[in-house]
């Protein structure tokens, strides 16, 4: 019953159902495919606060989440994305806070 | 002992007296799909415990996962009080482990509530901490330990 969750259906189902312009995946499991990191911009996150933003991307990816053992998301509006990229060069990406060297420490359940 | 509670409601109430087999499906959806009271309760008591809560994977001094050690961290650099501060470690109880992702309706541990309210997981931590939202909000609640900083300060001076 469980598809294998890769970075690719990850981006996917956000972009299709968060109608996100802009996805980025990253496995931080360090092989095993079970723990991605993510930047989500969608202008479905205009006007929500940052709670609210995270709680949308749960519900998008409920099933998903439910099957891996970490996940962690940066959301953005467009133009908070394109503000971020132009004052800084570039995008630093999905966010690796809690991470080692990007990827997950910890219990492995 | 769950099912029992289940069981004993449905003989005091005649609405829940259905048929055998549509009584085993309400009991499965019951039990997959919502909190058991003992479990709320016992939430709601660790969530008022303190002013600010966090439920994490391992303890403050041995955090078990980098994402908790990461909001611990957060919460020691903004000076949080330890007193007004509570940590439950849901490796060691498979119920608040579970029952904790529904009632804060969060799919992932670390989550930090301050006065009741449930603020977020690492993600929102870190980016509230780095935005200084969250320094705001701790200063907001009262729940900083900055009495003890300000008398070392006082201290100092004389």
């Amino acid at each position: 019953m469980a598809q294998s969750i890769t970075e690719d259906s990850v981006r996917a189902a956000l972009t299709d159902r968060l109608k996100a312009s802009h996805v980025e995946v990253r496995d931080m499991s360090g092989g095993c495919g079970q723990a991605f990191t993510s930047l989500i911009v969608s202008p479905e996150f205009v006007g929500k606060n940052s709670l609210k933003r995270h709680r949308l991307v749960n519900a998008a990816l409920k099933d998903e989440i439910a099957q891996i053992h970490a996940w962690s998301a940066k959301c953005q509006t467009p133009e908070e994305y394109e503000k971020e990229k132009a004052a800084t060069g570039g995008n630093e990406g999905p966010p690796l806070d809690g991470t080692a060297g990007g990827e997950v420490t910890g219990v492995s359940q | 002992m769950f099912a029992r509670t289940i069981l004993s409601r449905q003989l005091l109430r005649p609405a829940f007296a259905a048929p055998a087999a549509a009584r085993t499906s309400f009991l499965t959806s019951i039990q997959t799909r919502f909190l058991s009271d003992q479990t709320r309760q016992a939430i709601d008591k660790a969530v008022s415990s303190a002013p600010v809560v966090l439920f994490m994977k391992g303890t403050p001094e041995t955090p078990q996962c980098g994402f908790s050690r990461a909001s611990i961290q957060v919460l020691g650099m903004q000076g949080v009080d330890p007193a007004k501060f509570a940590a439950f470690n849901v490796l060691e109880d498979n119920e608040l482990r579970q029952g904790i992702k529904e009632y804060s309706d969060w799919p992932t541990i670390p989550q930090l509530y301050i006065d009741k309210e449930f603020v977020g997981g690492c993600d929102i931590i870190v980016s509230m901490h780095q935005s200084g939202e969250l320094a705001k909000l701790l200063e907001e609640k009262k729940v900083l330990a900055v009495e003890a900083e300000a008398a070392e300060e006082e201290a100092k001076k004389e």
